[in-house]
């Protein structure tokens, strides 16, 4: 029995912690958010050394073939770092969607390519979340016609995986015709969406069972977004204690003010059992299937809700400065922003946690 | 991450389900923890101790099982307990805070007087730390202690001492050196309830029902030798067990019983024709209480495999107390508002659901939050101790002049 992270899980968070601190500092990400680039190449680099495009590509593939968890654990990093780093989709959702989907003709075309970072997916499944703006796709036999919003590492994709209206998986060439792409600006600079306007756009469906698939990657979509959030909540705990111990007012450091310190207390009291929570999510995803969906819904909403006090939280601490740029603290509260709206607010998540425990009356 | 036990532990396991099937049926009702144990429930204790359910890591010659420690066969028989809805051994604060305050620090003579008719309910104690003006700041207490010849006279109040009128004896913080720095005076004594000069006056809460007590000494004589540890460093002494105290209070696996009979409730009320769990809002808070009872849950089981590998609690450790009590009240709160009307009827009031024991908890659980340190306390040993902040001026003069704290 032996609930937390292996001594290897432990070394790969070391390492990938290494690497951000050295190719990807505040300065640097400013300079990638001012740019309009959400990808930094230097980070991209860094993290292809490591292996990381190739982290969820089976071994056979010339991946890593990690789990979840692992994948938890770089992404609790790049919150941290509020890396503009094209993962979640690139790096987990695509290869995981042809893992657990495509034919073994597919994987044998796409994965090396994957691991190599030799192609770029996208991934678009907000749609299977909810439908908004009356956004969908179908897929008709001359090709996926309708829109997709959110689609996910959007900006530098040459391929996209789309999932239609009844959550069947598609594998669309970004340069097919009948593809209108269209850039989605949000608050948060370091991540890249987008919309795709489609209308007989040719695809290839995954061969394997659509919906099966597509909820195991909105699943595994939000306990990584809950892992990102999780380390954007712990740099910024620690950027306001740090604050606190430096800023003197009326002769003291605000840090030995009670009002701070309970400011602070809190977050942390309320932070620290996320990280149990997501690993747990992570852990039930590659390991406990029949959890896994329920315990991402728990830990996408519980963490949306906790470092949302976090990000506002420690920006009071941070007193006016908090509220400048100056500080770049705004980089830390928009991704948290961005990690608790994306594959389903709060309410949305709570809403399906009850409908997979037939606590509704409608669906059960 | 592995969470299997393995097969030495799973035999355990099945050790503690085969005695549960077998026994089951000799538990009392409840833990009974606030007033004086039951017949049955002091039958209940011994079956426990005889087989090493409570009291394991006891030695044998002070009334226990002489186990060797295992975080992982104490984690194994709590889960089994609740599992089967039956309640541990006897939790009372003699057994919780000074059967180890002794086991640490009394003399053999203590250890072998008390602990053993301690552990199996015969003797019933007590905690005399609060006072009236030493809440928060225990150690500005000031019920003193006097010594003539072989004896400690006493006099001062105490208060919120639960179960005094039905203890047998007391374990006491007093202050011995009227003039010595606040920490630094304070002896820990244990003694007779039915001393004379003793008063206990029931103090009624909130709840309607006298949790607690208020108790007075008037030139109580004590012998000198009842005293723990040496004179002057009670503050130590106390110190040693508190954090049992806060360690009670936090319990992952109570916080799940009470979801579950929330979620219960709120399938089995009926407004109009509908449940109130189809009520959105109050589903949706629901759900987000359970979320968090299972990030307290994991949290917990991360918790116990740092135990099990020698590692600091850490912040995992040091939130759980505050984070728990409030849980609980909110879960309580939850229960009241899905009541609706319902929720606000109490003592023996028809149409009240389940005994009114939500409504009791409701108000109980305020006190939890309180007790054991406030919130408010818990959360600066969370900024000072987790995070490492600064502590409040004043009391950092008191620490760099050389008081000795627990953590």
């Amino acid at each position: 029995m032996d609930f937390g992270l292996s001594p290897e899980q432990e070394m790969l968070r070391e390492t990938v912690g290494r690497c951000l601190a050295e190719t990807c500092p505040l300065d640097h990400v400013r300079a990638c958010a001012d740019s309009g680039s959400a990808a930094s190449d230097r980070v991209m680099a860094a993290l292809a050394d490591i292996g990381l495009t190739g982290l969820m590509v089976p071994e056979a593939q010339g991946g890593l073939g990690m789990t979840l968890l692992d994948a938890a654990v770089v992404a609790e990093q790049l919150g941290r770092a509020v890396a503009p780093a094209p993962f979640l989709a690139r790096s987990v959702l695509a290869p995981l969607a042809l893992v657990l989907a495509g034919s073994p003709a597919q994987q044998a075309q796409w994965l090396p390519r994957i691991a190599t970072g030799e192609v770029r997916f996208g991934v678009a499944i907000a749609g299977i979340v909810e439908e908004r703006d009356g956004a969908k796709v179908r897929a008709e036999s001359a090709g996926l016609t309708g829109t997709a919003l959110f689609a996910l590492d959007f900006a530098d994709a040459d391929h996209f995986i789309v999932a239609d209206e009844s959550g069947r998986l598609h594998l669309l060439d970004a340069a097919a015709n009948g593809v209108e792409r269209i850039a989605l600006h949000t608050i948060d600079a370091t991540r890249s969406v987008g919309e795709l306007r489609l209308s007989g756009a040719a695809a290839e469906p995954l061969a394997g069972d659509g919906g099966v698939a597509a909820r195991r990657l909105r699943d595994a979509g939000r306990i990584l977004l809950a892992a990102d959030s999780l380390g954007a909540g712990e740099a910024m705990i620690e950027k306001a204690v740090a604050y606190a111990g430096e800023r003197e007012q009326f002769g003291r450091v605000i840090g030995s003010f009670q009002a701070v310190k309970h400011m602070c207390a809190e977050m942390a009291a309320r932070h620290e059992p996320c990280r149990a929570l997501v690993w747990y999510a992570a852990h039930a995803f590659d390991a406990a299937p029949g959890e896994a969906a329920l315990m991402a819904c728990h830990a996408k909403s519980h963490t949306g809700e906790v470092h949302r006090f976090v990000a506002r939280t420690a920006t009071e601490v941070h007193g006016g400065m908090g509220f400048t740029d100056l500080l770049g603290l705004h980089f830390w509260f928009k991704r948290i922003g961005f990690d608790r709206q994306v594959l389903g607010g709060p309410e949305r998540v709570r809403d399906e946690a009850a409908q997979l425990q037939g606590l509704t009356a409608t669906t059960q | 991450m592995n969470l299997d036990y393995g097969p030495e532990y799973e035999r355990f396991r099945a050790e503690v389900r085969d005695f549960l099937d077998r026994n089951g049926q000799l538990a009392p009702d409840s833990a009974n923890r606030a007033a004086r144990p039951s017949a049955e429930a002091v039958a209940w204790q011994n079956l426990l101790l005889e087989h090493g359910y409570t009291a394991r890591t006891i030695p044998r010659e002070y009334g226990g099982y002489g186990a060797e420690p295992d975080i992982l066969k104490a984690r194994i028989i709590a889960e089994e307990f609740a599992r089967a809805g039956v309640p541990g051994g006897l939790s009372n604060q003699g057994i919780s805070m000074l059967v180890p305050t002794l086991l640490e620090l009394g003399t053999e003579e203590q250890k072998r007087r008390w602990i053993e008719p301690t552990l199996r309910g015969e003797v019933v104690w007590c905690q005399g730390y609060s006072e009236p003006g030493a809440g928060s700041d225990l150690a500005s207490l000031r019920t003193s202690a006097r010594e003539e010849n072989v004896h400690f006279v006493i006099n001062g109040q105490k208060i919120w001492t639960s179960t005094a009128r039905q203890a047998d004896m007391i374990f006491c913080l007093v202050r011995t050196e009227s003039e010595a720095p606040k920490h630094a005076g304070i002896s820990y004594l244990i003694f007779p309830m039915d001393l004379p000069g003793i008063e206990v006056c029931p103090l009624k809460t909130m709840t309607g029902h006298a949790e607690f007590n208020e108790t007075f000494f008037t030139d109580v004589r004590v012998p000198v030798d009842q005293i723990v540890g040496l004179r002057g460093q009670g503050w130590f002494v106390a110190n040693a067990t508190l954090g049992h105290e806060r360690g009670m209070l936090g319990d992952p696996d109570a916080l799940e019983n009470r979801l579950l009979a929330l979620i219960r409730l709120m399938q089995e009320e009926q407004v109009g024709s509908a449940r109130a769990i189809d009520n959105p809002v109050l589903r949706d808070r629901l759900i987000a209480l359970q979320a968090e009872v299972a990030a307290m849950k994991y949290n917990g089981m991360r918790v116990l495999s740092g135990q099990i590998k020698g590692e600091p609690g850490g912040m995992a450790k040091l939130i759980v107390k505050l984070q728990s009590c409030e849980l609980a009240h909110q879960i309580s709160a939850l229960a009241i508002d899905t009541m609706g009307e319902m929720g606000i009827l109490y003592a023996d009031s028809p149409r009240q659901r389940e005994g009114g024991t939500w409504q009791w908890n409701y108000m109980f659980q305020l006190g939890l939050i309180i007790g054991g340190g406030t919130a408010q306390i818990q959360k600066n040993i969370i900024a000072e101790r987790g995070l490492n902040m600064p502590r409040e001026p004043r009391l950092a003069q008191e620490a760099s002049s050389g008081r000795k704290e627990v953590a």
